[in-house]
This record gives C-alpha cells, structure tokens and sequence, in this order.
C-alpha cells in the first residue's frame, strides 16, 4: 500500500479550520520562523479515511483473530469501557493542580483515588500510586521507591544490587539499571521456578530488591514464594513483584500476603483495557506501608470532609514520573471493568484463564515438547524442538499459524526455552475457538514432519510474505524524508 | 454457574475441558498455592451489569464540572480534534491488536508507525523518530539518559524556564544515578544566556531547553546548539508540535534531540492522558535511541514491507543494557497524532498555528489594557504569554473556576519572586466573544 505520503496532492485539505474572528498579529522575525512549512500530508478527509480504513484492514486483533499472545494478556475488551472513557475526555488535568481547583474534579480525583482502593483489595498492598504510565514505567517507579526506601535508612551506598530470576521480563532488568542497580541473574532450576540453593547463595545484604513474576513467565507458580520472602527481608531487600501474569490469580492469592512490598498491575493485560497496537498501557503501583512516604506525588487523598485533595509537597516521595495523573483514559476503562465484573467475575476470569490454559497445554502435550510438564497457571510454554530435529523452528510454526487466521503465540520468549512457544489463550475465549487452534497446531506439528517446506513459506495469505528484517537493521529507512 | 458473558464456558464445556485435562474441579489447578497462602475473599463489590456500570461512570463523570472555557495549558492544550480521529482509531483493527512483533499481520500498525515516525521528522527537522514514548515528561528523561549515554559524562544542565512538571521527571528518573542536574532561573520569562554561558563546560553532557518555554516565550536556539557543541555536548529542546507549523525546527537550530508532548495532536484532555511523547534526533544517533522504531524493508518477493528494526537497543533483547527500560509505548495515541497531522496536513498546521498566536495576541492587548495588568515578557509568544498582575495571581484563579474559567497557570508554586504572575493560554479554541467576556471578569475581579 502507498504511504499517505504518496497519496499526497499540493493543496488538498482534510479539514477546515475554525475562521479567525481577530486581527491578525504583526509578523514574528524571520529567525524565529521555519524556513518552509513542515512535509506533510495533504489529503482529502475521504483519501485520509479510506488510507487508514485500508491500513487497519492489514492488521491481526483481538476483535478478528484468536490472540493467543503469551506474556501479554490478550483478553477481549469489552466496548462499554470505551465508551466509559469518552466521558472524561473534556477534563484538563491542570484544573485540579490549579489553587482551589480540588473541587472541580472530584469526580475523576475520585476515581483514582477509588481505584487505587480496589486494587490495593486485589494485591494485598496498602496504597497504590496510579501515575505510572505503563507496565515498565510502573517498575521504574516501583524500583525508585526501593531506592528511596534504602536511602532513607542511610543505606543508599551499602544496597547495590537487585536479583531476578533468569526467566524474568527483560523490563526487570532494564528498570532496575535505570535506579542505578547492578543485575544478579538466578538462573531457573529443572522444576521450573528460581533455583532456590542459588538464590540463597545470590542474597546478601547488599541486595536492595528481589524482582519476581509469579505465576513466571513459564506459567508456574512459585510454592517457595514465602520462603523467598522470607530470606529476602533477612537480607533487609525488598520483594518486588511484577503483575505481568496477574490475571492467574485474582481472588486466589494476595501478592501482599506473601511477602511481596511493591507491585506493579498492567491495566492493559489484567483488567481488560485495550492494547492499542503497542500502547497506551498503564501500571499503577502498589506498596506495603514502609513505602508509603516515598510514593509519587501528587498524592490522592480524601479529606476529613469526604473530599479528595490533591498533596504535594512531601519531603520523602521519588517525586513524580509522569506529568499528570497517569494514563486516566486507560483507568477509567480498568476501573469500570473492575466494578462490572466485581469480586465474583474477577475470581472467574482468573479460574477461566488457567482453565483455558491447561486444557490448550493438555490438547498439545502429545504433539509438542512441553519442557516444564506440570499444572500451569494462565499460560503454557511448549518448545518446537521435536519439529527442530525435521528443520521447523517455532517461527515458522507461528508463520503458519497467520495464514489460518490465528496471531502466533508469544515465541522465543522465555530465552530459557529454546525454541519456545508461549501460549496465553485469556478466559475470554471459547472452547470452540480454542479447540480449532489445537487442530491447527497438531496440523503444523504433522506437517514439519511431512512437509517442512510448507512452513518455511508461510505466510502465503498475507498482503506480505516474509520480510528481510537484516535488510531493515542495515539501510535505517526509518522515515521518509520529503 | 457461568453469568458472565465474558467467561463463554457453558458447565458441560468446563466438565468436558476437566477430564480433557485430568482433574475434577477448576479449584485443582490452584494447587500449586499452598493453603497457607491463599487469599481471602476480596472485599471489592459484587458485579453489576453493563448498563449499571456506565451509568455509574456518568455519574463519576457528572461529579467534575462541566463545560470550563479553558486558558491553561502546561504541556495539555484544548485544540480541535476532527471527528475522523475517533472513527479511525477506533477500529478495533487498530485497538485491539498489540505491538507488531509478527509483520505480516501487523502492517496496519507498523506502516502508519512509519508514517507517524515521517511525520514527527518532518515537523522537527530531525533524522530518526522512534515509535513514540509515553508522555512529554517521560520523553525529557529519555533524551537526557541518552545523551548521557551518548558523551559518556554525567552532568544536564537544564534552563528552568523548561515545563516544572518535566523537570520534575527528569530529577525522578535520575534521582539515583550518579547524575548532577544544574537549573538556570530564567529572567523575564526566558532563557538566562549569561548564566547558561557560565555553566556549560566539557562535563556537561546535555543542555536542556524549551520552545515555547513555559511562560509562553518563543526562542531560537541556534546559538546555544553551537555553544554546546565546541564543547563536547548536546543540545535537548522540548518542542510544542503544534507551534511547529510556523516556527524555526529543532532540526534548523542544529538541535540534536528534539522532545514533546503529543497530546495537542488529536488526544482528547482525558485529565492528564493517556498521550505520547515524541522524541526525534538526528541520524548519528539512531543506535542510541530508546523505544521501538519501524523500519522499511522488502519481503521475499521485493514487496515494501515494515518491520520493528534495530530491536537489539531494548530490553527484551539487551535486559539491563538496553538503551531504556521502555517496552510498550502509546502507539495508539500516536496513530492519533498522525491523523491529527496527516488531515490538517502541510498549509493546515501552519494556518492552525498563525490562527492560535493571532488568538492570543488579541487576548494579550486585551488583558494588557486593563490597569494594572503587564505582560512579563519582552520577547514573541506564541498561543500562551504571561501576565503580572496587581494582586496575587493564586486568589483570582481560584475566583474565576467558580465562573466556569480556568484563567491560567500560577506561577508561585513553579517560580520564586512570580506570585502575581500568570500564564495564559489561547487556542483557536476561544472566540472573540469568550476572549472579550474573559478580559471583563479578569477587570471586575482585579477592581475588587
């Protein structure tokens, strides 16, 4: 398809601006000005439509396909919250940080405030920030407290590291490293959880933090979790929990009641808010009662008077991490999701979730390599290596999986899987759909056997074959320049 | 019992699923929780049916009051936004997918990433765009990790006159690193040159700057970008997209990253977003850019195709060495942007920005004629300007909200010495009319 660009014809508009109904002000100088007006597009609002009409028509989603996405959470998204969220659309954030400006915007100061509640009920913390802008933003965040936690017991110097386990989310590492932190790797026993004997040889107290996904990244639940808890705290570190894989255990287990000081929850992938193709996400962040003072600011709070005001200037907080209140619009859609569903459909979701996921793990067990083979929670990760050995690599089996009209599992994630295939089905999806997908995965299984070319060429349905992505990463043709 | 519409199971499919899998109850497959461990009930309320949950976000929409006539700005702006923005990035098409790792069936997203990308070098001037970042704030703290990764020193230096709220980020992100942030006081409401001038030296490894700054003041930095680069360093300008349409391009000023906030491209207020941040710079620095960036290429049939390029900056690849810890970005809010840009187009964003300083010019002479009242600045504004007032710029403001106006931004919780002063801004939002009845209410509470 052409570029908008392309499509581009000198002096076609797509919109018309409101008139001017005042004088028009005296030049500005020319150093201040741009030399020529900026390169873009000039369309017709039908040309505009129907490009980016034609361009969704080239996508996979939720709405279309089985999404079966492991690590991402790729449930349905219920259209009220969309709805729900257009309502906030007018309010400027700046209001409420304007002198008496509280009052004007208790509704959404509210909400917040209400959502921080519930859940903070969800993960058995005691108070959640929600200005953190995404799932990674929320662990910066969360890591920042740690570090603010440390320095403030004149530890700052002394706390040096933070371990993860080596099946974490690559975030966990990355957001670790932006609070300064070096990096202690545990690597992942044959049982599939953290190497217990490691960890305990990888703890000292110059550790500030444990970070741990828990279901892990390969879907299991860690039974020591207490335990680990408990070595950590005797080193004075701080458990971190990353809520990526939260939709397992709604109503089932607090991460706050085992141990865990600092969570960070995906709107996006547990409570229901769309992706976007990449984004807006939002990752409030919860914190036991010893990081309360650090939280970001502005803080939320209700008043004496049943009033929520806004608090600024307290002398611990990390400061703020995002300009406003968070991603509001992506609350706004959780938060209505949350009370929709309430105590019993959130239980359900979770119960549904690690339902699907072992039936899709049982269906496929005779056909893949399933490395760990035990009871996993809302994700399952197979390995391609028995279609390894007929020259078929996971990737290809994801190729093939597109041409059926299905978007490919997570794949080559966890790293300590070799060819791995990560399946998440989320709670949403039928059994009927789910059941089609195993034929076509025991399809893909026979046919690296008996014909591993076919695979090699998927995907032929598609607007484009395979693509030359070392082409890409040597030419840089990131834009198109005018 | 299956209530929901969102679990589809019926009880005999969950029964046909359990033997499929060998266990007799779904509460089996929590086994791997130890007892001791498990939660209690959640305290959360029962659920409510769909039509009881939206009235319920009307009414929480309901207690905010409706309908302000908007002069504030600090970084969120009230512009138009077309109604083909909302149809189009509504496609569940688009909204529903997620990132593109799997090309072939993500071109919708990755093309117009690309496209988004074109756009934001085409209106900064800059050689490399990335996929977006999450907001304005965010994106300050992504180009300072950058240029320190990026001279190897350990010093920014910041003029103050750069949005408080972004500032405040960037100390946060920072704040336990190794990394001396130094802050110049602006004068008059803009930039401090001699004062910059005697801090910029061989350690520093970027200079942070704004256009509009944040009392509304316009710049040109060319002069500093060369300052900064006989020593060693790099320049960071925050840019205001929308005030691109007519002047001078980060790109033009020799700017090596320009940043911003995106939400005046086609993103509702929504109380504070979601939005995106932009960050362009030139080319030479593409390996040190943070976040996803799209690539062209071609696929097996020499087909133009798109695809994430240049993953081995980021964390899913490099972990702790990655370039930033950022992995979802806002994409769809950068479709939006997009489509903001692409549908106003090349003359319409520069007619939108001649229309919001023509607004506030107009509003400038007007609140400039009521005794008393002086604008702080010497130098051209674009579609914000500050004012001082006679009296306490805080007390007024709270004033006006009970008239249904935000009157602007106070400056005394960002700025010593400035309790009368206050930022106004004026998009091609506000007409004559409101304009004229906001300069009398402003005349009538000053005369109080």
């Amino acid at each position: 398809m052409q570029l908008i660009y392309e499509k581009s014809i000198p002096g076609r508009r797509g919109v018309k601006l409101p008139a001017s109904d005042v004088p028009s002000a005296a030049a500005l100088p020319a150093h201040l000005l741009r030399a020529e007006t900026a390169g873009l597009a000039e369309v017709s609002e039908l040309d505009l439509v129907r490009h980016f009409t034609n361009l969704s028509r080239r996508n996979f989603s939720v709405d279309t396909n089985f999404y079966p996405l492991g690590s991402c959470t790729m449930k349905y998204n219920a259209k009220v919250l969309e709805n729900s969220a257009a309502l906030f659309a007018p309010f400027h954030p700046m209001t409420a940080l304007l002198p008496g400006g509280e009052e004007f915007c208790q509704g959404t100061l509210g909400m917040l405030h209400d959502l921080g509640l519930l859940l903070a009920d969800i993960t058995g913390m005691d108070e959640v920030t929600t200005q953190p802008l995404a799932g990674a933003h929320g662990e910066m965040t969360g890591i920042l407290l740690v570090a603010a936690y440390h320095a403030a017991r004149g530890n700052k110097a002394k706390k040096k590291y933070v371990v993860v386990p080596d099946s974490s989310h690559g975030t966990n590492p990355a957001s670790a490293a932006i609070a300064g932190y070096e990096i202690i790797t545990v690597p992942t026993a044959p049982y599939g959880d953290m190497d217990l004997e490691l960890f305990k040889k990888a703890m000292t107290d110059e550790v500030a933090a444990v970070m741990m996904t828990c279901p892990n990244t390969l879907g299991l639940f860690n039974p020591h979790i207490k335990e680990i808890s408990d070595i950590a705290h005797s080193h004075d570190a701080l458990m971190y929990y990353d809520g990526a894989n939260l939709n397992a255990i709604m109503g089932k287990v607090k991460p706050g009641d085992v141990g865990f000081d600092v969570i960070h929850v995906n709107l996006h992938k547990t409570f229901g808010t769309p992706h976007g193709g990449g984004g807006p996400g939002s990752g409030p962040v919860g914190v036991k009662k010893a990081l309360i003072p650090f939280l970001p600011q502005p803080r939320i709070i209700k008043d004496g008077q049943g009033l929520f005001q806004l608090e600024s200037k307290r002398p611990g907080s990390i400061g703020r991490t995002a300009n406003f209140f968070g991603n509001f619009g992506v609350m706004a859609k959780a938060y209505a999701y949350i009370i929709m569903l309430g105590r019993e459909g959130l239980v359900r979701a979770s119960e549904q979730a690690v339902l699907n996921a072992n039936y899709i793990k049982e269906r496929l067990k005779p056909y893949y390599d399933l490395p760990y083979d035990m009871t996993c929670m809302h994700e399952c990760v197979f390995s391609a290596s028995k279609q390894l050995a007929h020259g078929v690599h996971a990737i290809d089996i994801a190729k093939f999986l597109i041409d059926r009209g299905y978007h490919p599992p997570t794949v080559y994630f966890p790293m300590i899987v070799k060819e791995a295939i990560m399946i998440e089905p989320t709670e949403t999806e039928s059994k009927g759909t789910m059941d089609a997908f195993i034929e076509v995965m025991i399809e893909a299984a026979q046919m690296a056997e008996t014909n591993p070319q076919a695979l090699h060429d998927a995907p032929l349905t598609m607007p484009i074959s395979r693509l030359d992505e070392t082409k890409a990463a040597r030419e840089q043709n990131v834009c198109c320049m005018a | 019992m299956n209530d929901s519409h969102y679990c589809p199971h019926t009880p005999e499919e969950i029964s046909e699923m359990l033997a499929a899998i060998g266990v007799s109850s779904v509460e089996e497959l929590f086994a791997p929780i130890p007892a001791e461990l498990r939660a209690k009930p959640l305290t959360i309320p029962a659920g409510m049916s769909e039509f009881e949950t939206f009235a319920r976000m009307q009414a929480i929409a309901g207690e905010n009051t409706q309908g302000m006539t908007n002069y504030i700005g600090g970084g969120f702006y009230d512009h138009i936004i077309p109604s083909a923005i909302d149809h189009l990035s509504g496609r569940a098409e688009f909204y529903t997918a997620y990132t593109p790792y799997q090309p072939e069936c993500s071109q919708g997203t990755l093309q117009a990433l690309f496209e988004y990308q074109t756009a934001i070098c085409r209106l900064t001037g800059l050689g490399v765009s990335n996929a977006s970042l999450y907001d304005g704030g965010t994106a300050c703290a992504e180009a300072a990790m950058m240029a320190l990764r990026v001279t190897g020193r350990n010093k920014i230096v910041v003029d103050a006159s750069v949005n408080p709220f972004s500032r405040q980020v960037l100390k946060t992100y920072l704040f336990n690193l190794d990394v001396e942030i130094v802050e110049i006081a602006p004068v008059n409401g803009a930039l401090d040159r001699a004062g910059l001038a005697a801090v910029l030296d061989e350690t520093v490894a970027a200079l942070l700057v704004q256009n509009p700054n944040f009392f509304g003041t316009i710049d040109d930095f060319t002069d500093l970008a060369q300052q900064v680069h006989t020593l060693g360093g790099l320049l960071i300008a925050s840019v205001y997209p929308v005030s691109l349409g007519i002047l001078k391009s980060p790109g033009e000023m020799g700017v090596d990253i320009a940043v911003g906030d995106g939400q005046s491209l086609g993103n509702p207020l929504s109380f504070g977003g979601p939005s995106f941040g932009f960050i362009a710079a030139k080319k030479s620095l593409i390996r040190n850019m943070p976040g996803r960036i799209v690539g062209e290429t071609v696929d097996r049939n020499g087909k133009r195709g798109f695809v994430l390029t240049l993953q081995a900056r980021e964390q899913h690849i490099k972990r702790h060495k990655a370039t930033s810890n950022i992995c979802s970005n806002q994409g769809l809010c950068a479709l939006r942007g997009l489509i903001f840009l692409s549908l106003v187009g090349k003359q319409g964003l520069a007619d939108m920005a001649v229309l919001n300083r023509d607004k506030a010019e107009y509003a400038k002479a007007r609140l400039a004629a009521i005794p008393g009242v002086k604008v702080l600045q010497s130098a051209p504004t674009f579609n914000e300007f500050t004012i001082s007032l006679p009296k306490p710029a805080a007390a007024l403001v709270e004033g006006m909200l009970k008239e249904g106006i935000t009157a602007g931004v106070p400056l005394c919780d960002f700025y010593e010495g400035l309790e009368n002063a206050l930022v106004v801004t004026v998009t091609e939002k506000r007409s004559k009319k409101e304009i004229d009845h906001f300069a009398t209410l402003l005349e009538a509470a000053l005369c109080n």
